[in-house]
């Protein structure tokens, strides 16, 4: 054999190809036809997706908007009934339950977060996972914890009690993004800070957090953002409250709650109110998501 | 430290455990299946809840699936380049708005117009299946699973998104190379590549759905009743507990942490599952981590 045959009718290789050539050319134009119904489809769903998001943000905008005066956000809530009112009280609340979970969780979280970034072994998988695990729990069932936790040992409805459970849910979602910005620190800096004889803590202090500020910002605001817009736990926690009320030990009332409580009420004032609140929530928690974007990009640029 | 978050956990799994006890030595376990809700007659039972989470979840998760997976295909592969990732942020920012804002938006917007114009229109062309039975009363299963749907919607995109744009560029490459329409690499390369973690964002999906508590409760009805048509008013555990905390004592509120104790055990086996199957695929992603 010294000749290489080339007749495609009697080379089998050959011929299976050619029949091969042949299928897909014969397919082609029903291929076509059905990705091009498929593509279709999948540029539908995207627009079946988009309609009712916008919807709810369009709606919210346009009915809180009106909303939105200075009694809104001097006086408290009203009772059925009685006209005008406003959510100063709810603002109060939010804001305070806000900064206690926000306080006590994110040092837990942190220190959590750097262990679980210096540690492989079986028990950090275990922790990793149940983290992990937690930040699915329906809400409620926290709300639940919160109540046998706190409302049942103190005996009484209090802000601290909406922390406590709001804290809990924000708590592993903030261990998680630390530890995910921890571990994205280059290994250089840490090993070059332990050659110079720091210690480990020092370590940790002064290299690894400062350098992982990006991340851990980003983590801790989008955790709060989750925090705040949470209604469930706090129906059970801070029991909700017409009156304006500083102190953390007393039930308060909040954003999420006012937006509940009014929504089946018939009272236009009311309902308007409750589209007020959710304006003003929707632009806190939104606030809260771009800006940990935008600060992260802006410490990030700082830096260099 | 991290045994102050594990013993955070252990408390709360043993404290809910302790506080259902009572409703179990009171009632025994079959109280968990049995079908009426009565505290005025001293019965419990949880089935018609159970059955209207499932309901709702299975409603919303039917939609969610093919929507939010050609949605996903939509943004990683067919958008252009241009508006591609600020689509997708957009898309990652809408699963943090905050639950009550969409059950405020199902019930004084949605529920008038599935009354009026969605539930006459579904029962005209589908009523033959017997599902569409009943009065038209815009709240109920129909709207709770519509509600959950859209707000899952964002989960099921951006997680979905992150496995397939991460399917290898070598191989969509290839599958093109050799004559394969644009549909074909998506459907046969893509989509496989990506299926443990779709799967996975699918699971993760489901278990927001079933644990949503104030959306559902402000639009289903909350009826103690197992529902005969998607248009009937119903209720769902999480929904059951909120609207019967406040008032409950002795039994009641023990069948209560029972029903919490109930979802909890569903929720740990839902997110177990669930992220078992996203972290076998998706990278250390950060939409992930938003949307979680």
């Amino acid at each position: 054999m010294t000749t290489l045959t080339l007749d495609a009718s009697t080379d089998p290789i050959l011929e299976r190809r050619r029949a091969i050539q042949d299928a897909a050319a014969t397919s082609l134009g029903r291929r076509k036809i059905s990705s091009k119904i498929a593509i279709g489809i999948c540029w539908a769903f995207l627009a079946i997706a988009i309609v009712p998001l916008v919807a709810v943000i369009v709606y919210v905008v346009v009915k809180g908007l009106p909303a939105w005066n200075t009694d809104f956000f001097t006086q408290s809530t009203v009772p059925e009934g009685i006209p005008g009112g406003g959510v100063w009280n709810a603002i109060v609340g939010t804001a305070e339950i806000g900064f206690f979970a926000t306080a006590v969780t994110v040092p837990i979280g942190l220190l959590c977060g750097l262990t679980l970034a210096e540690s492989d072994g079986r028990i950090a998988a275990a922790v990793r996972f149940t983290a992990d695990v937690m930040t699915g729990m329906p809400s409620i069932t926290i709300g639940i914890f919160g109540y046998i936790a706190i409302v049942k040992t103190t005996g009484q409805y209090s802000g601290l009690a909406g922390a406590f459970a709001i804290g809990f849910i924000m708590l592993p979602v903030i261990m998680r993004a630390g530890e995910t910005a921890i571990r994205g620190v280059p290994r250089d800096l840490s090993e070059a800070a332990l050659a110079l004889g720091a210690r480990r803590a020092t370590v940790a202090r002064r290299v690894l957090v400062p350098a992982a500020l990006p991340g851990i910002t980003t983590g801790v605001l989008l955790a709060v953002a989750r925090g705040l817009g949470e209604t469930a736990p706090l129906l059970l926690t801070i029991f909700g409250n017409q009156y304006l009320q500083w102190n953390p030990t007393k039930p308060m009332e909040a954003l999420p709650l006012v937006i509940y409580n009014n929504s089946s009420q018939p009272y236009a004032n009311l309902l308007q109110i409750a589209w007020g609140a959710a304006l003003l929530l929707m632009v806190v928690v939104l606030v809260l998501s771009v800006g940990s974007r935008v600060l992260a990009v802006f410490l990030q640029r700082e830096r260099r | 430290m991290g045994a102050i978050f594990v013993g955070l956990v252990a408390w709360f799994i043993i404290s809910m455990i302790v506080q259902a006890r009572p409703a179990f030595s009171t009632l025994g376990f079959s109280w968990i299946i049995q079908k009426t809700w009565d505290p005025t007659h001293n019965k419990y039972g949880l089935l018609p809840f159970i059955l209207g989470t499932v309901e709702t979840t299975a409603i919303a998760m039917v939609l969610a699936l093919p929507i939010g997976l050609g949605t996903a295909l939509a943004l990683a592969y067919l958008v252009p380049h241009r508006v591609r990732q600020g689509l997708s942020s957009a898309v990652e920012l809408l699963a943090a708005v905050p639950s009550v804002v969409y059950g405020l938006w199902g019930l004084i917007v949605l529920a008038p117009l599935f009354r009026e114009d969605v539930e006459p229109f579904l029962t005209s062309i589908l009523g033959w299946t017997g599902l569409f039975n009943g009065p038209n009363e815009g709240v109920g299963l129909l709207l709770a699973g519509i509600i959950l749907f859209v707000m899952v919607l964002p989960t099921m995109v951006a997680i979905s998104r992150d496995v397939l744009a991460v399917v290898p560029s070598e191989q969509v490459e290839g599958a093109m190379a050799l004559g394969a329409t644009r549909w074909q690499v998506l459907r046969k390369v893509v989509v496989p590549g990506a299926r443990t973690g779709i799967l996975g964002a699918f699971t993760l999906a489901t278990g927001r759905a079933l644990g949503e508590t104030v959306a559902v409760a402000l639009v289903i009805g909350n009826s103690p009743y197992i529902a005969h048509s998607v248009k009937s008013t119903a209720s769902t555990l999480p929904a059951l507990i909120v609207n019967n905390f406040g008032e409950a004592t002795g039994t009641e509120l023990s069948a209560l942490f029972g029903a919490g104790l109930v979802l909890l055990l569903i929720g740990i086996t839902v997110n177990a599952v669930a992220r078992v199957l996203v972290r076998s695929t998706a990278r250390s992603g950060a939409a992930s981590a938003a949307v979680a």
